[in-house]
């Protein structure tokens, strides 16, 4: 399995020199890293050669890297019925580059990447109908940038004299806390949250 | 009015007969003027609380039973408290609102179907608000759900009754510090009865709607 995905990969960069930026198998699983601005001739190719035929986009989402320079990349998953095979193939971008939109090559594609837009705000250039998929109507900001703060800005609630739903600022009555140490049962080194004062003789 | 001579619902048997004391337990109360005054006096089961009567199965909800349904061969009607009346009617049909959001609804389905069966209390989901009494609120509510769910509950007809079902829509749960969901239905719509859980059992539901009747029975008003 993995030698047929190694030849796939050189198969693939090899027909497509410019597009294909490199390739690898890891986890069984192979991965080409493909140019932003030819990821529809890529995804092409890939679904209508007779040695691939990846006729299924399985998935298409955004991934965050924020220490990177080009902080996001889009990730499409295919799959290959004909050949009981799948490839992963990932283009990056940042916050204001377009990707093409490839709903032409893959119709299931247009809501996939409304909702990178959404919740990344990854730009497709040439989708038919970018707008918000999943979040609230007028919502401001891309939930799943890691800058995005977890409680976000507004909150709901229903207005007596308005007699209607109105949005306000988030007001906490606790702040967030992560219970995020280790399991007590294997060993603990220092002292446990809330056991601070438990040794003092004070 | 029509008026049933047998309860649906387990325990509340407003029915009072007519003749004073004739019943080992006439559920009247002292300030009703619509029972004899002889009934109210000699009802050891209702000692002056404003609580209505519940009669629990057995030997003496049968002798109750008896008598309310021999008071109506003989005489063609029985006296009941009004209030007792309506309130034993509403209880014993809570049609809810199917209001499923999230995996709660499962477990609300679940009560519905035939092991809990949901409808030997009068519970029969509806599909429209206009037709429902109860809004079971199971799952997560969301922001954006927030002004439609708001919408359902304005378009229910009074008397209406809202079970908060679920740690998510008692109060956002593992959802609480997010930026999409509401903290609480109750920010929303009133709450009457909240069952805990994630996501709480079948049973747990059942529970709650039994707490919802007996809220019903004992505030007991006609209109709220």
């Amino acid at each position: 399995m993995d030698l047929a995905l190694k030849d796939l990969g050189d198969y693939v960069a090899e027909a497509l020199p410019q597009e294909v930026l490199g390739t690898e198998v890891e986890f069984d699983e192979l991965m080409v890293r493909a140019r932003r601005d030819l990821i529809v001739k890529v995804l092409t190719f890939l679904r209508d050669d007779v040695n691939c035929r990846f006729q299924q986009l399985m998935d298409l989402c955004g991934v965050d890297y924020p220490e990177r320079e080009k902080r996001f990349e889009v990730v499409y998953n295919l799959l290959s019925l004909t050949h009981n095979m799948r490839v992963r193939v990932k283009v990056e971008t940042d916050e204001e580059t377009p990707v093409p939109s490839v709903s032409g090559v893959f119709s299931a594609a247009t809501w996939w990447e409304r909702e990178a837009w959404d919740l990344f705000g990854i730009y497709f250039s040439d989708h038919p109908d970018l707008r918000r998929i999943m979040t609230d109507y007028g919502f401001d900001g891309h939930p799943l940038r890691k800058d995005f703060p977890l409680t976000g800005y507004v909150e709901v609630r229903y207005d007596d004299e308005q007699k209607r739903v109105v949005y306000e600022p988030v007001k906490l009555t606790q702040e967030f806390r992560t219970f995020d140490f280790l399991s007590p049962w294997e060993g603990v080194q220092g002292v446990l949250p809330g056991d601070e004062k438990a040794d003092g003789d004070a | 009015m029509g008026v049933r001579s047998r309860p649906v619902a387990d325990g509340g048997a407003p029915l009072s007969p007519g003749a004073a004391g004739a019943s080992p337990a006439s559920p009247g109360r002292g300030d009703t003027p619509l029972v004899p005054p002889g009934a109210a006096g000699a009802s050891p089961a209702n000692p002056g609380r404003g609580d209505p009567p519940l009669v629990s199965p057995g030997a003496e909800r049968e002798a109750l039973l008896t008598s309310v349904t021999g008071e109506l061969a003989d005489k063609g009607f029985v006296v009941a408290q009004l209030d007792n009346l309506v309130n034993w009617a509403r209880t014993g049909s809570l049609w809810p609102m199917t209001f499923g959001l999230a995996c709660c609804a499962v477990e609300m389905i679940h009560a519905y179907m035939s092991r809990y069966d949901l409808d030997r209390f009068g519970v029969v989901p509806r599909a429209s608000p206009r037709q429902s009494d109860v809004l079971i609120v199971a799952g997560t509510l969301t922001n954006k759900m927030a002004p439609a769910f708001r919408k359902v509950y304005d378009q229910m007809a009074e008397p209406r009754y809202v079970i908060s079902m679920g740690s998510c829509a008692n109060g956002g749960g593992y959802y609480h510090y997010s930026y999409s969901v509401v903290r609480g239905c109750d920010r929303v719509v009133p709450v009457d009865i909240y069952v805990p859980g994630c996501p709480p059992t079948a049973e747990a539901l059942v529970y709650g709607i039994l707490q919802l009747q007996k809220k019903i029975r004992r505030t007991g008003a006609l209109w709220r």
